[in-house]
């Protein structure tokens, strides 16, 4: 992540007014700081919170439960006090100011749809443990991205109007000085500083022509473009703010290349007559033309490597999706997620710290109720059968089913179109039992994870259809690819499952040669690894006629048999036996 | 920790009530405008989801609710929105007193946070006067709250399934059973339950799902002058508010006329008995699930056409209800979820005709 070579100048500039950005308007804005720890983040932590101006910046603690979040009854002060205390949440103690998120990339889908939720609302509302109330909580986010193997939840990123890499602050030495005082008339100037229609259109041309489908992305734009004329103590944007605004709001979320710049131009639809909101000497400028200025400037910002970049985005986002989906729902592992109110019993373990806090907060209307009833009030707690709270963590692990599918030229000589016939059948079995699944193709040189593991079955059908076929048969790779996806999924708590779909007649060796014998040999090593991970494991036959290949190969994994002609119904019927054993 | 309140303190929900995003402001997503404005004009309609992409004005469109339905008369001091001249037997609240002013409020749009704990859904024991009075008092939840109005849950997808489930209940039986504490409560909970998700999220449970009345699909507009048009008045509702709700004020009263002239007009609408058989066809051909579907279906066509200022349902209607209550109803493949859409609409063209 060095940026050794690149010009430490104008990236640091774009940073640091990113920064200033959020430190003007905190409220509902959102800033990515994508590196591993070190000085740059560090640098540019100080850096806010030097122009946040006293406002609260406050960090997050990793794994954060909701109790602390939001804010909710506080037993032991209610106790004392005798009567219920609230205890403020993070959100609202962030108030005017901005929360710093680290290992925003591990957030669980609940807690970035919290945070999603006070930064559109600026208030954070508690409906929990009998306590009801909505407290401000107008929070900007930091969401500290260490960039590494997946990506922050997509609802914060959607919402996110910079990202920015810190590595060119460390670079930039000693840090511009800001001027407070400049700062304070800035944000007191925000709210009456215009926008013209010229600037909007550009914005939204632009974002348009990289590709950038969220609606919130010109909003954005916009946004920073209002803040950049106000802390230049201007009424008005003008096209050069938004141009700034492209280079930081935009240009990250490109999703493609813009097309000859030319192009976009004409479609443009000129400001109609009766808009008066054109500005200075910007009136003579079409539409057209101000957008191709933006958009260069955005083209200019944009990351030298930009396709590649944009291949492990995608990746690292659908990764992340998957893996927080775990998080989504309370299936995970031992870990307490909460508690509910039941009796133990039928699997369900008791909440004793639960059910002694329902319990605490009725005392003395029970004791009161006792005595007014004539019964013997005895020392210590009166619980009821209606306190007794469970650990909500009863539901059963989950089974993510990993689709190996042979996409070479031999399978799809074979019987393409039927193991993709067979697969369908197996989707709708894993939907009704609510499983996971997740694709990987392997032809040619080696194997892709086309589906990381997901919900969405639907998905994994489309990405299924589409999958394309010839080549070589690297079958080993595939088995690889497999097994590290089957270990990864087992560490979080799933259960996996591999289906290998294949003639079983591997051409191509581990290191990607062409070699017959050795290619056999390596899938199945790679097939006995699985084996001795204890991965359960199926293979279905494609070959025309059952042979032994694929038997042998069966049987390296340990898994079960099956083969394609005997239908889908056979085919279902396996799966549910891999499973259940 | 110094941030400890009491409960009776700060609370910036008055505050909250800062107006809301104008409905007619809204641009494109006619469906999902459609669909909300249907249950507006009948809320016995089943309650409606949308699903679809981020930053498209769901929760704008239904916050904007709020500000669209004419004040609803209410008995005074009731905490369950009581309807004046009702039974007072099926509230607690009316039951206890015998004369009952009327006064007007605001038809109710209750968002359920996502953290909210079952206690405070259905109400339990006022917390307060339990500690500090030793006293028994029935303090009402969002159930109550969101009665005769709209209950909003965002994120549906990631709403814990018991919840799902006690929600799914009340709002089929239109009341709220309360047990705690030898405390017995039960009062009347009838509201338009309004989810919104990203089915990139992950799929709904399939029973959810088939309890909507409606669901409709949300996209990004892709056309440049929309999406200007959207930053324009955005941008002018978040700078110049209050100009902004002055010159849409018009186009609201317009609106909200409309509602309710169509619910006034509801009853009387007629619905012939092609069109019944019609909607029965179309189910058929589908081979949705149940009744359910044509049951949405006809009532959807009769709160549009009462809407419309029609006095008879007609093919028209049908047809432009169909989507909304039927696609997500349809006996599929349920890995068939894009294929949805367009199999209703070929069904509706063959038989309704384009």
């Amino acid at each position: 992540m060095s940026v050794a070579t690149e010009p430490a100048g104008p990236a640091a500039g774009l940073a640091t007014l990113a920064l200033r950005l959020l430190a003007l308007d905190p409220a509902g804005s959102v800033l990515v700081l994508r590196a591993p720890p070190g000085p740059g983040r560090d640098q540019a932590l100080r850096f806010l919170g030097a122009v946040l101006d006293a406002r609260p910046q406050r960090r997050c603690p990793v794994g954060i439960d909701e109790d602390r979040l939001l804010g909710g009854l506080d037993l032991t002060a209610s106790l004392s006090a005798g009567r219920p205390m609230v205890a403020r949440g993070l959100l609202a103690e962030c108030d005017g100011g901005v929360l710093v998120v680290p290992g925003a990339e591990r957030l669980g889908g609940r807690l970035a749809a919290l945070l999603a939720a006070a930064l559109d609302g600026g208030e954070v509302t508690v409906e929990r443990d009998g306590v009801s109330r909505v407290s401000p909580a107008a929070i900007g986010l930091v969401l500290l991205d260490e960039g590494i193997d997946e990506a922050p939840p997509d609802c914060l990123l959607d919402r996110a109007a910079f990202l920015i890499d810190p590595a060119s602050l460390a670079s930039a030495g000693a840090l511009p000085e800001v001027s407070l005082g400049s700062l304070r008339s800035a944000r007191a100037q925000l709210a009456s500083v215009r926008t013209s229609a010229a600037v909007r259109e550009a914005l939204c041309a632009t974002a348009l022509a990289f590709g950038i489908a969220s609606l919130r992305a010109p909003l954005l734009a916009l946004r920073a473009a209002r803040g950049i004329a106000a802390l230049d103590r201007r009424r008005e944007t003008t096209l050069a703010d938004a141009e700034q605004a492209a280079m930081l709001v935009l240009a990250h979320r490109a999703t493609r290349l813009p097309e000859q710049p030319a192009e976009a131009s004409p479609e443009l639809p000129t400001p109609s007559a009766g808009e008066a909101e054109q500005t200075g000497s910007e009136e003579a400028l079409t539409a057209g033309e101000a957008t191709t200025r933006v958009l260069e400037a955005a083209r200019a910002a944009l990351p030298p490597d930009l396709l590649a970049a944009l291949t492990a985005a995608a990746a690292r986002r659908a990764s992340a999706a998957a893996g927080r989906d775990g998080s989504a729902r309370p299936s995970v592992r031992g870990r307490r997620v909460g508690s509910l109110p039941g009796r133990p019993g039928e699997g369900r373990r008791l909440d004793l710290p639960g059910s002694l806090r329902a319990a605490a907060l009725w005392q003395t209307l029970r004791r009161r109720q006792a005595a007014r009833d004539g019964a013997k009030v005895r020392d210590g707690l009166i619980v009821r059968p209606g306190d007794l709270r469970v650990l909500r963590c009863e539901q059963p692990r989950r089974t993510t089913t990993i689709f190996v599918v042979d996409a070479s030229g031999s399978a799809a000589l074979n019987r393409m179109a039927e193991a993709k016939g067979a697969v369908e059948t197996l989707l709708s079995e894993c939907y009704r039992r609510r499983d996971r699944v997740a694709l990987i193709g392997f032809r040619g040189e080696g194997a892709e994870l086309l589906l990381p593991p997901t919900g969405a079955l639907a998905r994994a059908r489309r990405c299924l259809a589409a999958l394309p076929g010839g080549g070589g048969t690297p079958i080993a790779a595939g088995l690889d690819a497999a097994g590290a996806l089957a270990c990864r999924l087992r560490s979080r708590g799933d259960t996996p499952l591999i289906v290998l779909l294949t003639d079983g007649r591997a051409n191509v060796a581990r290191d990607g040669t062409r070699d017959r014998g050795r290619a056999q040999a390596d899938a199945e090593a790679s097939a006995s690894v699985l084996r001795g991970a204890g991965i359960a494991a199926l293979l279905i036959d494609i070959s025309p006629r059952p042979q032994s290949l694929a038997q042998r190969l069966c049987a390296a994994m340990g898994g079960r048999f099956a083969a394609l002609p005997q239908g889908g119904q056979a085919v279902g019927a396996a799966v549910r036996a891999a499973v259940a054993a | 920790m110094t941030a400890l309140e009491a409960v009776a303190g700060r609370d910036s929900r008055s505050a909250a009530r800062r107006r809301a995003y104008p409905f007619s402001a809204i641009v494109g997503q006619d469906e999902m405008r459609l669909a909300l404005l249907l249950a507006c004009v009948d809320p016995g309609i089943g309650g409606v989801l949308v699903l679809g992409d981020r930053g498209t004005g769901k929760s704008t469109a239904v916050r904007a609710l709020a500000g669209l339905l004419p004040a609803m008369a209410v008995v005074v001091g009731c905490r369950f929105n009581c309807e004046p001249g009702g039974d007072p037997a099926e509230c607690p609240d009316c039951a206890l007193r015998g004369h009952h002013d009327v006064g007007h409020a605001g038809v109710p749009v209750v968002d359920l946070p996502l953290g909210a704990t079952e206690d405070r859904v259905v109400g339990a024991l006022d917390l307060e006067r339990a500690l500090s009075h030793g006293e028994k008092r029935f303090e009402p939840g969002l159930l109550a709250r969101a009665h005769r109005g709209f209950l909003y849950i965002d994120e549906i997808n990631l709403l814990e399934d018991h919840l799902v489930d006690l929600l799914l209940d009340v709002a089929a039986s239109g009341e709220s059973v309360v047990e705690r504490e030898g405390l017995s409560v039960r009062h009347p909970a009838r509201f338009v339950l309004v989810g919104s998700g990203n089915p990139e999220e992950g799929d709904l449970r399939p029973q959810l799902l088939d309890r909507f009345g409606l669901a409709v699909e949300v996209s990004t507009p892709a056309e440049l002058d929309q999406r200007v048009e959207v930053l324009r008045r955005r941008d002018a509702f978040d700078t110049e508010r209050d100009g902004f709700l002055d010159a849409w004020a018009g186009e609201e009263d317009a609106l909200t006329r409309r509602i309710v002239a169509g619910r006034a007009a509801l009853r009387g609408v007629t619905m012939p008995a092609a069109m019944l058989e019609q909607s029965a066809r179309l189910c058929l051909s589908l081979g949705t699930d149940g009744l359910r579907g044509e049951l949405s279906l006809l009532r959807a066509a009769r709160a549009l056409a009462a809407f419309d200022g029609d006095a008879v349902v007609g093919e028209a209607h049908l047809r432009r209800v169909a989507l909304p209550a039927l696609r997500h109803r349809l006996r599929r493949n349920p890995l068939d979820e894009a294929g949805a859409s367009p199999r209703v609409e070929r069904a509706v063209a063959e038989l309704l005709g384009a």
